[in-house]
């Protein structure tokens, strides 16, 4: 979904981030990517590629955390991390709708010089 | 060129109005962390962001909602495949309500202005969004849209977004209510194939129900599926071309607009 997009607007927020701070090259990047967001971590990648080429950031490592879908269950309490895309409480049953991260398209941090 | 759809998401997105003289949910909102600078042992130093890429697509939504909210109007956003009848359905909705609600309509798709020139038979004010190759509808655009049309006498403003069940999922566009729509020929499974989508839906629609017997719908199993990946959602099954059960969803549409109007009337806390 939009990964060239969204690696436009994330180099856009870098550069951005780094402005007037005397940088000369982006060595490293990092997001978080929830399993729900709808970005495919590959497509990323090479988006990646792409995008950064010509830029402080070409040749930068790309590092992706991907980070795991967790429901809260109103009928027991809990969080729970869901094995499939039913959001079935492990301890109840009760089917969660109720999203607390997993769903993450963010610009964690940059490694600069 | 989005990777995925194959779309160019920078385009020239065009907005005109087709206006007749007459009348959810869940994002992140980061702070930007100051850039905290630690020094490497190489010479880098780390600088801290934590920023949502959508971010500026969320803030413009917030801005939508509260503005929408101070002109006491019940948004809807309307999404759906490609040809589930999207349009009919509002067509038929607007139709039908016109004597107890007062309409009005933004509708994106990609080329032509066919669907706003359907719904303005209705003689209700209809702007189109083309968006040339954009394939989802942003908060911005429907910003833009809304501006050219007199909201004050409205009590509902529909979102009818691209017909496209990926991308539009992750744009909130400020709405109240999001429609998911799927008809009886698209397959029992849709909700399993496209969670993102069914997850983010406080309504889900089956349509085409007159059609259901011809085409072997299987109506017990499409109904599990949706109510297992999406829980949440209130569950509707009509035929926006012959009628049947459209009253339902009516009635379910006159409860919200009253919902949010005595919102606006409570303190906000």
């Amino acid at each position: 979904m939009h990964e060239v997009s969204i690696m436009e607007q994330t180099l856009e927020i870098a550069l951005e981030n780094v402005r007037s701070q005397g940088v000369n090259k982006i060595h490293w990047l990092k997001m978080r990517i929830g399993e729900m967001s709808g970005v495919v971590p590959e497509a990323l990648e090479f988006a990646f590629d792409v995008v950064t080429e010509g830029t402080i950031a070409q040749g930068a490592k790309l590092d992706i955390e991907t980070v795991p879908v967790v429901c809260y269950c109103p009928n027991c309490g809990r969080e729970f991390h869901p094995p499939d895309l039913f959001y079935e409480c492990p301890q109840c049953g009760h089917l969660s709708s109720q999203i607390i991260a997993g769903k993450e398209i963010e610009l964690t941090s940059l490694e600069v010089s | 060129m989005c990777g995925t759809c194959g779309c160019g998401v920078i385009g020239e997105v065009g907005i005109h109005s087709h206006t007749h003289d007459r009348d959810r949910h869940h994002h992140h909102h980061y702070e930007r962390a100051p850039g905290d600078r630690h020094s490497k042992g190489n010479g880098h130093r780390s600088v801290q962001i934590a920023q949502s890429i959508l971010d500026k697509n969320d803030r413009l939504a917030e801005r939508n909602r509260g503005y929408f909210l101070a002109k006491e109007l019940l948004v809807l956003n309307v999404l759906s495949s490609p040809g589930s009848g999207k349009t009919a359905l509002l067509e038929r909705t607007i139709t039908d309500l016109n004597d107890r609600l007062k309409s009005g309509v933004i509708v994106g798709d990609l080329e032509t202005d066919n669907d706003a020139q359907r719904l303005g038979r209705s003689d209700i004010p209809v702007v189109q969004i083309t968006t040339g190759t954009v394939c989802h509808l942003e908060a911005d655009m429907v910003m833009q849209a809304a501006k050219k049309i007199n909201l004050e006498p409205l009590d509902l403003l529909i979102i009818e977004n691209v017909g496209n069940l990926v991308c539009p999922a992750s744009y909130d566009l400020g709405e109240n209510l999001r429609v998911v729509l799927l008809s009886v020929t698209e397959g029992e499974d849709k909700p399993l194939k496209y969670p993102t989508m069914f997850k983010s839906a406080d309504v889900v629609i089956i349509n085409k129900i007159d059609i259901a017997e011809a085409v072997g719908f299987e109506r017990n199993k499409a109904l599990t599926n949706i109510k297992r990946v999406a829980p949440q959602a209130t569950i509707f099954e009509v035929s926006a071309r012959t009628g049947a059960g459209m009253e339902a969803w009516y009635a379910y549409l006159e409860k919200q607009i009253q919902i949010q109007k005595s919102a606006i009337e409570q303190p906000l806390l």
